[in-house]
């Protein structure tokens, strides 16, 4: 006996006691669904890739955003966020600026040349993608990666649809389209532009196809009858925009009206004022608030000099002069007009009212039904043609690029499904991460970064970009602001608060692990989680 | 080589060559010229390296020495009375803790009534701790007992007491053969812990122990001691060969040779019992002593053989338990069970009485003669007790007993420290 | 570390770090010199696994928390004498250890006193590397202790005192100590009669008794900032002589709180002001924690039995208001709202 009999001990034998026999409840390590991730229509998983952005990984980042949107670059500047909508960091300050460091990601992959490898071999089945706008690249893009074959066929004389358009240069320089787009091609997807596609049958039955993506977009402009002159010219906002695209000479005269109130509208009317107008004035039946247009778009032309005449709709034209009623708002919000006239002098009107599908195409597709002039297609993006799926404004759903960019994706992994005849089921979601699991304490305060804005001189003349991407460390502060919501994101608190030593790290991005033999369920861990991602189930006896 | 030394300065010298390495200091009297004594040798150089720490209570001491021992140094204090009763909780952890600390105790009686003067119930208090007590007979022996203390502690890993009358040792002065450093460096090797609070190897000591192991660990206390009673001698004999004279040992022998009756008591009283057993035996009475140096362990086996043959033991104890007596008497009778001797008891010296001669030989004649009751106070001034008892019982409200028995023999409470 | 200039900052080195602060525990992003010990996979763990603390147990929390630090800041070289209480006993179970450092209990009241006599024995034997950790709890130290304790900080022996305060004496199962703070039932101060809890206008701060003696370190700590109490225990290694630490650590059983809620409630006690966080040198306070988000008394109290019988169908706003009112007093008196300190 070298030691004292019993009052002297040697060090650690305590763990002879396993103390997790006491436990009731057993701490859990669970992904909850971030609600950036739950709002993306493009199904990016969006703290993911913020989690690695914070680490300066931005390759790793940008090919996480990869996985499920080609074009983050056009996103970061395009997309209206519902992400940044939806996240909880809303609540303590502001949302992180998730679109802003997307767009750092997107244009620092281009600047660095970073290119996406096909990862699947070839399967020797080729895709007919119709429309080489967001959808349709999207598609186009993950059939690729999936070892596809995939050809599109695109009327314009360019790709990128509506992003080369509709959206004017000042919020989405064409350089980067064309980068974006380029990466596309260079993964092996082959765009044949200026073939219009007249004969959808005709054309799939040629080329051999094994299935087909329509996404042709929605470009005819609808028109209102407005009896007028011919002392002014009317124009709708889609042509405005193309000949602005295209670098024509646009004659609008000194004072512009433009009738609409979604993003088109006010696209062509900051448009307008670049083109020389002096005075643009957009006309809207509702009130601000009920405007379909993004309020950061409101929010720019405002700041740009546009002008709004709310509650107002255009009855004719006369002379150079427009005759206008006052509208009212309704017990359900709807405009009702008043009786009430007055006239507005202007050169020029654009109509800004929304656009039609051009389905001329698609008249000898069998099965294929349309509905309310849009495609009707199931939830596997497949329309009432087997084996021909659709997506983009052409179908129902809201019309931005960002669902257009995540139609694309599904319609890709249903097709991957049909050409190797199974369903494609979606992973099961998991459970909302909401605001009341994130435990706000540890979070430092961190207001968020302001994009800067060129200066409003140069936004009036110039189709420059408006708004400034991040610089590095900006971004980094951004993509470090995100709460990681519902995700374990390392911060060693579980590890630390355990009485019990029973939690052990794993190693960088493996996380950690519990030791049930001495954890007691105190529930410490899960109670100090700061993002909510360890949950505590009652124990089976 | 012999100084004319008081007790406390030998014991203090003695100490400081013994070379302790925490010396925990709180003062009460009769023990301040020890750690007086420490003090200077400590201040002066004398001894070194020595960590001499100026506690805030007995408490505190006892706990300083705790630590200090269980991280591997030779540790030392000393205290009386109050002080030991003070630091009562750490003096059984000591033991419990098997640390060899060695202590002082300048023996005094216990308050109330506050009272600075010899007798033996401090450390009769303790007797039960777990530590060894040992009971110095003379000023030489108390210096040579801490010696033979620190050697004896770390051997078996307890702790030791060293019991020294108030005033008659700590305060008288007397020769004293004092050893050098060389002899006890020869003696008394450094400490060399059983246990020990090392970064290097880390213990965990003073663990919680429930039934299942208590009683285990406490008789491997009692076997401690148990082997200490073989130890003891072993460690005097030795003494002995280096230092050339007798100190220590289970206890002394007197004329017990042919002895009828034998007078057994515990510290200095032994020297005015041996010189009553001379005139006794000078009249032809078979008379002797024996005086108990090592308290615990008791020394059942040893006076057992010392007393074969003995009809009657006389116990001279300076400590009462209160309601039943002597506190050494039942332990001497549980040692000579069966063997026909009667024991009885006489309660002397309390709070500082003087232990007279001519009293003595009063209580030994009875004795001889058979008329020695079983318990006999020493000198009962019993007319002032009783008057104490009619006062209290004509008067519900009798006041303090101490002060109205004071005031009844005229004296005034002296100065108490 | 940043210097104690103008008598206002003070603390740990806060990085600045958006997404959790220095607020959690670790956090993947940070160099390893600038992290907690918590967060070190190959910490002590000084405290280990299968000690029989409670669930959720604060003090067992605080005292893996302080002796890892301690360990780190002195290369693993310290020795620690524990009072008795519940941390002695919930870890040393005979024949069972959870520590893993040199550690000595002795007795209740007296482990100040056995560390001094432990830094004695280290001093003379020339072991100048290590150095000695005294801890116990609230009772063991502010009670019965105290007089050991005062006497330790007065002879300015080279030890860190820590003592964990739960608040009352847990292992004996939950009587008031000095330490019990107005209105909280213990079984000794039961949640009954006319004015039910413990007595109002009793107690005392030791941390403020441990500054008068003028040692050179005093602070005090929390459980549920793991930094500040890092960095208090680190720089106490880095002095000489008496320090004091008063970490407060919620006790699930005697506090009635939820085990999950330790780190909660002990956050509440420091963000309502009931629980001043500040360090002192020399006697003079030198630093202290902002609040950083103040939240009534109320809603500390409420978040713990004990305090139950204030609320209900009849609030006993008169005693909500009196507590609220020592809050306020703490944080005037240690500037917890002034601008310019840290948080
Ligand atoms: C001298 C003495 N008195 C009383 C006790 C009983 N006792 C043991 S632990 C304890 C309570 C400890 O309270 P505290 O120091 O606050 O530590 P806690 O258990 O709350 O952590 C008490 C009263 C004792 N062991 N020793
Ligand atoms: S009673 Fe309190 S201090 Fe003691 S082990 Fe339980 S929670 Fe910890
Ligand atoms: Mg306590």
């Amino acid at each position: 006996m070298k030691k004292p009999f019993a009052i002297t001990l040697d060090v650690g034998s305590s763990l002879a006691n396993k103390t997790g026999s006491w436990r009731t409840e057993r701490p859990m390590y669970v992904d909850r669904l971030p609600p950036c991730n739950a709002s993306c229509p493009s199904g990016e998983n969006i703290q993911r890739w913020l989690f690695l952005a914070e680490e300066g990984d931005y390759e790793g980042a940008w090919r996480e955003i990869m996985v499920n949107n080609p074009l983050p670059a056009i996103m970061g500047r395009v997309c209206y966020h519902p992400c940044e909508g939806g996240c909880n960091r809303a609540q303590l300050d502001h949302p992180v600026g998730i679109h802003a460091v997307e767009r750092f990601l997107g244009d620092e992959a281009i600047r660095r040349g970073w290119r996406v490898e096909v990862g699947s071999p070839p399967t020797g089945k080729r895709v007919l993608i119709v429309g080489a706008g967001p959808s349709g690249l999207s598609c186009a893009y993950h059939l690729a990666r999936m070892g596809h074959g995939v050809t599109i066929l695109e009327a314009g004389p360019m790709a990128g649809g509506m992003m080369r358009f509709a959206i004017p240069k000042y919020r989405l320089p064409r350089e980067i389209v064309d980068a974006e787009i380029q990466r596309i091609v260079e993964m092996g997807v082959e765009i044949r532009l200026n073939q219009k596609v007249t004969d959808l049958e005709a054309t799939r039955r040629e080329g051999g196809y094994d299935a087909v993506f329509l996404a042709v977009g929605a470009h005819i402009a609808k028109r209102a009858y407005l009896p007028a002159g011919d002392a002014t010219k009317i124009l709708d906002a889609l042509s405005l925009l193309r000949e602005a695209e295209r670098g024509e000479q646009v004659l609008l005269g000194r004072r512009v009206l433009i009738y609409g109130g979604g993003n088109t509208a006010l696209d062509a009317a900051r448009s307008a004022k670049r083109l020389g107008a002096a005075e643009t004035i957009v006309v809207y039946r509702r009130t601000r608030e009920r405007m379909p247009a993004h309020d950061e778009e409101v929010r720019e032309a405002l700041d740009e000099g546009v002008m709004f005449r709310w509650l107002t709709t255009i009855k004719g034209e006369q002379g150079g002069s427009f005759q206008v009623e006052k509208m009212a708002l309704d017990g359900e919000g709807r405009p009702q007009p008043t009786g009430e006239f007055d006239t507005i002098e202007a050169d020029a009107l654009v109509l800004a009212l929304g656009q039609d599908v051009d389905l001329s195409f698609l008249g000898s597709v069998p099965g294929l039904a349309v509905e309310d002039g849009v495609v009707r297609v199931g939830r596997d993006m497949m329309t009432g043609c087997r084996g021909v799926f659709a997506g983009g404004d052409m179908v129902p759903a809201e019309r931005t690029v960002t669902v257009a960019v995540g139609h694309g994706k599904k319609a890709a992994r249903n097709i991957d499904a049909f050409l190797s005849d199974t369903t494609y089921t979606a992973p099961e979601k998991h459970e909302l991460a909401t605001f009341d699991r994130i435990n706000t304490w540890y979070y430092a305060d961190a207001p968020r970064t302001m994009q800067v804005t060129l200066e409003r001189a140069r936004r009036e003349s110039t189709f420059e970009e408006v708004v400034q991407g991040l610089e590095e460390s900006n971004a980094l502060f951004e993509a470090r602001r995100c709460l990681s919501c519902g995700n374990c994101f390392e911060c060693d608190n579980c590890f630390g608060v355990c009485p019990d030593n029973a939690i052990s790290k794993l190693g960088r991005h493996n996380r950690y692990g519990i030791n049930y033999d001495y954890c007691k369920g105190c529930g410490l861990c899960a109670a100090e989680c700061p993002c909510g991602a360890i949950r505590m189930e009652p124990e089976s006896t | 080589m012999f100084r004319q030394l008081e007790g406390s300065q030998a014991i203090a010298e003695t100490v400081a060559m013994c070379r302790p390495e925490v010396i925990c200091a709180y003062p009460i009297t009769p023990q301040t010229h020890i750690v007086e004594g420490l003090a200077t040798l400590v201040k002066n150089g004398t001894l070194s390296p020595c960590e001499y720490i100026n506690v805030e209570s007995e408490f505190a001491a006892m706990s300083v020495a705790i630590g200090a021992s269980a991280a591997g140094a030779r540790a030392y204090t000393a205290t009386a009375s109050q002080g030991i009763l003070f630091m009562a909780e750490a003096v059984y952890n000591a033991s419990g803790l098997g640390l060899p600390i060695v202590m002082t105790v300048g023996n005094r009686a216990i308050g109330a009534p506050i009272n600075i003067w010899n007798d033996h119930t401090d450390s009769m208090s303790m007797r039960d701790a777990g530590w060894i007590q040992l009971y110095a007979e003379t000023n030489q022996e108390a210096a040579d007992l801490h010696i033979l203390a620190f050697r004896l502690a770390e051997e078996i890993s307890l702790p030791v007491m060293v019991c020294v009358d108030g005033f008659i040792l700590t305060h008288a002065f007397e020769r004293v053969d004092m050893p050098t450093q060389e002899q006890i460096d020869s003696y008394l090797p450094p400490y060399a812990p059983r246990q020990l609070l090392d970064v290097d190897e880390p213990v965990t000591i003073g663990a919680m122990v429930g039934p299942e192991a208590y009683t285990e660990v406490r008789y491997l206390a009692h076997h401690r001691q148990m082997d200490a009673l073989e130890l003891i001698p072993r460690l005097s004999a030795e003494f002995r060969e280096t230092f050339g004279r007798d100190s220590g040992g289970l206890l002394h022998t007197y004329r017990t040779e042919d002895a009828e009756t034998v007078v057994v008591s515990l510290g200095s009283v032994n020297g005015t019992i041996k010189d009553v057993i001379d005139e006794f035996r000078d009249e032809g009475v078979r008379i002797g002593a024996i005086s108990i140096c090592s308290f615990r362990p008791f020394p059942m086996e040893s006076l057992r053989v010392a007393l074969a043959g003995v009809r009657r033991v006389v116990t001279v104890e300076k400590s009462l338990a209160i309601g039943l007596g002597g506190n050494v008497a039942p332990e001497v009778r549980e040692a000579l069970a069966g063997m026909g001797i009667s024991v009885a008891t006489i309660i002397a010296g309390l709070g500082g009485r003087a232990i007279t001669r001519s009293s003595l030989r009063g209580v030994f004649r009875d004795a001889v003669e058979e008329r020695l009751p079983p318990l006999t106070f020493l000198d009962l001034d019993l007319d002032l007790v009783h008057r104490q008892l009619e006062r209290e019982r004509a008067d519900r409200r009798s006041g303090p007993a101490a002060e109205s028995m004071l005031k009844d023999l005229g004296a005034v409470a002296s100065r108490v420290g | 570390m940043e210097a104690a200039t103008n008598g206002q900052t003070v603390g740990p080195a806060r990085v600045r770090f958006y997404q959790t602060g220095t607020f959690t525990v670790g956090n993947r992003l940070l160099d390893v010199s600038v992290q907690s010990v918590q967060s070190d996979p190959r910490r002590n763990n000084s405290l280990n696994s299968g000690h029989r603390a409670c669930q959720g147990c604060g003090e067992a929390l605080g005292a893996r928390y302080a002796l890892d630090a301690a360990m780190r800041a002195t290369k693993n070289r310290i020795v620690v004498a524990n009072a008795t209480g519940c941390l002695e006993v919930f870890s040393t179970p005979y024949p069972e250890s959870s520590w893993r450092v040199p550690w000595l209990h002795s007795l209740f009241g007296n482990a100040p006193a056995v560390a001094t006599g432990i830094a004695a024995a280290l001093k003379v034997k020339g072991k100048d590397d290590v150095r000695v950790v005294a801890q116990g709890g609230d009772g063991g130290t502010v009670d019965i202790g105290f007089g050991c304790l005062s006497g330790m900080f007065e002879r300015n022996d080279d030890v860190l005192y820590i003592c964990y305060d739960n608040e009352a004496y847990m292992n004996t199962g939950v009587q008031r100590s000095s330490a019990t703070p107005a209105g909280a039932k213990t079984n000794t101060t039961p949640g009954v009669g006319e004015e039910p809890g413990n007595v109002f206008g009793q107690g005392k701060s030791v941390p403020l008794i441990a500054m008068a003696h003028g040692i050179p370190y005093v602070a005090t700590a929390s459980v549920a900032d793991l930094r500040d109490l890092e960095y208090k225990v680190q720089k106490a290694m880095g002095l000489h002589g008496a320090r004091y630490i008063h970490v407060h650590v919620p006790c699930p059983l005697g506090w009635g709180s939820a085990p999950s809620d330790t780190i909660r409630v002990a956050r509440l006690a420091i963000e309502s002001g009931l629980f001043p966080v500040f360090e002192a040198e020399w006697g003079e306070v030198t630093g202290r924690r902002r609040i950083r988000d103040l939240v009534p008394a109320q809603a500390y109290l409420e978040a713990q039995g004990r305090f139950r019988h204030l609320f209900g169908k009849h609030p006993d706003t008169r005693r909500i208001a009196w507590i609220q009112d020592i809050a306020n007093r703490n944080i005037r008196r240690f500037g917890l709202l002034d601008e310019g300190v840290q948080s």
